[in-house]
C-alpha cells in the first residue's frame, strides 16, 4: 500500500503513529485527525470558491460579448483575491430593526447547508466521508437546512423586500423538493442503495443513458433549489433588490453568495455523481486516486458550466409560471417516470443488456415525447382561449378607427 | 462514562433546553427556530441510536417542511407576531404540579427496569437498516397493508387540507 | 456510529468556517455606526411600516401539499431501496401507492388550488 494507490490510509496511518507515539489515546487521535481532515477539505472547497467567483464572472463575459476580469494578475486571476480582501474589511452594518442573533445566525447556516453535503461526495474510491446509506436523503436534509437559513436572513432583517424575497425563494425551494426526491428514486432503484459510492460502483452504464428525463428533471430541480435563473424570482433585483439579502453587507453577504456558488458547483458535482458515473471514465479511477478527484472535478464543473450557461441565456419566470410548470408539470412527470422505471426494471431485469439499456432509453423518450405533446395541445387551447377573450375587444377597436375615417 | 453518554448528554440537555425555549418565548417566530433545534435534537439523538435513516428523515420532514409550515402560518394568520402577554396562566401550578408528578411516576416504573445496566447487543457487520426496513414494507408477510393504508391517510390529509382552504374562499 | 461522528464533525466545521470568515471580517473592518447608516435598507426611500407584515395564504396551501408529498416519497425510498431483489408484486405495490398519492395531487388540482389567484 503506498501513497499514490491510497493517500488518504497512508497519511492517517502516519500521522496517528506520530500522535499515539506522543502518548495521545488512540481514539482521540482518531477523532482529531478526521476533524483535522475535514477542516483541510472545507478550506480547499473554499480556495476553490473564490477561484469559481473568478471563473463565473469569466464565463459570464464570454456569454455577453465581455472579456471579463483581465486587469489585475494574468487573466484576472488575482482579482478574487482583491474582492476577498475588500470583503473583509468593509464595515459591516446591522440595521436597526433586525433580530440580530437570527441575523447573525443564518449566513452561518447557509454556509454549513452547503459544506455539509460534501460529507457524502465520495472523491475517489478510496477517498470519501461516508457511503452514507440515507445518502440521497441526506442532500434533502442539507437543503431542508439552505432553506431554513434563507426564511430567518429574510424575516430577521425586517425589511420587507428581504421578507418577499425569502418566501418567495423558499416556496421554489419546498416545490422543486418534490420532482427532485421523486427522480433521486431513480438512482435508487437503479442501484439499490442510497449510498452515494455504491451509486457510483454500481453504474456499468451512466444512469444518465437509462434515465436522461431523470437526469433532466434533477437538473431543473437542482437549478431551482439554487435559486438560479430562470428561477431567480427571489432576487428580482428590478423588483427585490436582491431578495433576502438586501441587508447584508460585508463578509455576511460573502457567505451568502460564496454559499450559492460553491452549491452550484456542488450541484453539478452530484449530477455527476447520479447520472454520470462520478468519478468513474473508462477504467480511468483504477490509475490513480489523484486521477479520480480530477475526473469528478472536471465533471462537476461541467455540470456547473450548464447551470451558468442556463443561467445567463433564460429569462426569469414569474412565481405563478414557476408553481404552475413544477405542480402541473414536473411533478406527474417525475411519479410517472418513476412508476415507469420501476416497471421497466422489473420487466427487463433478465434481459440482455442492449435490450434492457433500448428499453429504458425508449421508456424515456416515450414518456418525454408524449407529455411535451400534451402540454402542447393544453396551451394551444390557452392560446386560442386567450386569443378568443382579445378578439372581440380588438374588433371594436377596428369598427372605431373605420368609423372615424 | 463514555464519550458516547457524554454526547447524549450534551445533545438531550441541548433538546430539553430548547424545548423549554419553545414555550416560554415571547416571539412567535422565535419559538418556531427553538422548535427546530429541539427537533434538530431529537435528530442526533436518532443517529446516535444509529438510526441513520430515521435521524435523516426526522431532518427533512420535520425541519424542511414541518418546521417551514410552521413558520409560514405564524406569518400568514397573524398580523402580530410578538405576544405581549404573561407567558402563563393562573393555572400554571397545576400544570407543575401534574409535570412533577409523572415525572416522579416515571422514575418509579423506571426503577424496576433492568435494562439501564444492559450493553446493548453488537449491530451485525453488513446490517443495513434501510434494507430491512423496505423488506418490511414490501412483503406481504410484513406491512405492505400498513404501506398502501399510509398512503390513503396522506391522501385524505391533502383532501382535508384543500377542503379546508377552499372553505375559507 | 463512526460514520455519525463523521457527519457531527462536518457539521461543526462547516459552522466554523464561515464563522472564522465573518469574525475576521469584523476584527478587520471599520465600526462607525451611525443611525442612518443603520437604517433599513440604508441606501434607499425609507420603508413604510413594519417588514414583518401579513402574507398571502396561498403559500401556505403550497407547503401543505408540499409535505404531504414529502412524507409520500420518503416513503418509498426504503421501496427503492429493495426494489431489485424483488419481483413484481412489490413494484406494483410502490405504483399503487403512487398512484392514490397521484389521485390527491388531481384532487388538488381540479379544485383549483394549484393556481395563483
Amino acid at each position: 500500500m503506498n501513497f499514490w494507490s491510497d493517500p488518504l490510509k497512508v497519511a492517517a496511518d502516519w500521522l496517528t503513529g506520530i500522535l499515539v507515539g506522543w502518548g495521545m489515546n488512540a481514539v482521540v487521535a482518531h477523532i482529531l485527525l478526521a476533524f483535522l481532515g475535514i477542516l483541510m477539505l472545507a478550506s480547499i472547497l473554499m480556495v476553490l470558491d473564490i477561484f469559481l467567483v473568478w471563473l463565473e464572472r469569466k464565463v459570464v463575459a464570454r456569454f455577453q460579448d465581455r472579456l471579463g476580469p483581465n486587469r489585475v494578475g494574468p487573466f484576472g486571476l488575482i482579482q478574487p483575491f482583491a474582492d476577498i480582501i475588500k470583503l473583509l474589511i468593509k464595515e459591516d452594518t446591522t440595521p436597526d430593526g433586525a433580530d440580530r442573533v437570527v441575523y447573525n445566525i443564518a449566513p452561518l447556516l447557509s454556509m454549513m447547508s452547503v459544506l455539509i453535503l460534501w460529507a457524502i461526495v465520495p472523491l475517489a474510491p478510496v477517498l470519501l466521508g461516508v457511503d452514507l446509506n440515507s445518502g440521497a436523503l441526506f442532500l434533502i436534509a442539507a437543503g431542508a437546512i439552505g432553506t431554513l437559513s434563507i426564511i430567518m436572513a429574510g424575516w430577521a432583517s425586517n425589511n420587507k423586500f428581504s421578507v418577499i424575497g425569502a418566501f418567495r425563494q423558499v416556496a421554489v425551494m419546498v416545490s422543486f423538493e418534490i420532482p427532485m426526491l421523486a427522480v433521486l428514486l431513480i438512482p435508487t432503484i437503479f442501484a439499490g442503495s442510497m449510498g452515494m459510492n455504491t451509486i457510483i460502483q454500481k453504474q456499468d452504464i451512466w444512469y444518465f443513458l437509462l434515465s436522461p428525463l431523470g437526469a433532466l428533471i434533477f437538473l431543473i430541480a437542482a437549478i431551482a433549489e439554487l435559486g438560479r435563473a430562470p428561477f431567480d424570482l427571489a432576487e428580482g433585483e428590478s423588483e427585490l433588490v436582491a431578495g433576502y439579502n438586501t441587508e447584508y453587507s460585508g463578509m455576511k453577504f460573502g457567505m451568502f453568495y460564496a454559499g450559492e456558488l460553491l452549491h452550484a458547483f456542488t450541484f453539478g458535482g452530484f449530477w455527476a455523481i447520479l447520472f454520470f458515473g462520478g468519478y468513474r471514465f473508462f477504467g480511468l479511477e483504477k490509475v490513480s486516486p489523484f486521477l479520480s478527484i480530477a475526473i469528478i472535478l472536471f465533471k462537476a464543473l461541467i455540470g456547473y458550466w450548464i447551470i451558468m450557461w442556463i443561467k445567463y441565456t433564460m429569462m426569469r419566470i414569474r412565481i405563478d409560471q414557476m408553481l404552475a410548470f413544477n405542480w402541473k408539470f414536473l411533478t406527474p412527470i417525475a411519479f410517472v417516470l418513476v412508476m415507469v422505471t420501476a416497471l421497466m426494471n422489473a420487466l427487463l431485469r433478465d434481459a440482455s443488456s442492449w435490450l434492457y439499456i433500448t428499453g429504458m432509453i425508449l421508456s424515456n423518450i416515450i414518456l418525454g415525447w408524449v407529455s411535451l405533446e400534451i402540454a402542447r395541445l393544453v396551451s394551444k387551447k390557452e392560446r386560442e382561449r386567450v386569443e378568443g377573450l382579445k378578439q372581440p375587444a380588438l374588433s371594436k377597436a377596428e369598427g372605431v378607427v373605420e368609423a372615424h375615417h | 462514562m463514555t464519550g458516547e453518554k457524554i454526547i447524549f448528554l450534551i445533545i438531550a440537555g441541548v433538546t430539553l433546553f430548547s424545548g423549554f425555549m419553545v414555550v416560554t418565548s415571547s416571539n412567535l417566530v422565535h419559538a418556531a427556530l427553538w422548535l427546530v433545534a429541539a427537533l434538530f435534537g431529537v435528530a442526533m439523538v436518532f443517529a446516535l441510536l444509529n438510526a441513520g435513516f430515521i435521524a435523516v428523515v426526522q431532518v427533512v420532514v420535520y425541519i424542511g417542511a414541518i418546521a417551514i409550515l410552521f413558520i409560514f402560518a405564524i406569518m400568514l394568520t397573524r398580523r402580530e407576531q410578538l405576544d405581549h402577554g404573561v407567558q402563563v396562566n393562573k393555572n400554571w401550578w397545576v400544570g407543575a404540579l401534574v409535570a412533577v408528578a409523572s415525572f416522579a411516576g416515571l422514575v418509579f416504573l423506571l426503577q424496576s427496569f433492568n435494562g439501564f445496566s444492559k450493553t446493548a447487543l453488537a449491530i451485525p457487520s453488513g446490517f443495513d437498516a434501510v434494507n430491512q426496513l423496505g423488506d418490511a414494507l414490501t412483503s406481504p408477510a410484513g406491512y405492505v397493508l400498513p404501506f398502501e393504508v399510509a398512503s390513503v391517510l396522506l391522501l385524505a390529509a391533502l383532501v382535508g387540507a384543500v377542503y379546508l382552504a377552499f372553505n375559507k374562499k | 456510529m463512526n460514520e455519525w461522528l463523521y457527519i457531527g464533525l462536518f457539521f461543526i466545521v462547516g459552522l466554523i468556517i464561515p464563522f472564522g470568515a465573518i469574525a475576521v471580517a469584523w476584527i478587520l473592518g471599520p465600526k462607525k455606526p451611525n443611525p442612518i447608516k443603520q437604517s433599513t435598507y440604508e441606501c434607499g426611500i425609507e420603508p413604510v411600516g413594519d417588514g414583518w407584515v401579513q402574507f398571502k395564504a396561498q403559500y401556505y396551501i403550497f407547503a401543505l401539499v408540499f409535505l404531504v408529498f414529502d412524507v409520500e416519497t420518503v416513503f418509498l425510498f426504503p421501496w427503492a431501496v429493495k426494489l431489485g431483489q424483488l419481483g413484481l408484486f412489490a413494484v406494483i405495490e410502490g405504483i399503487i401507492f403512487i398512484m392514490i398519492l397521484m389521485v390527491g395531487l388531481v384532487y388538488t388540482w381540479r379544485k383549483g388550488m394549484l393556481e395563483w389567484a
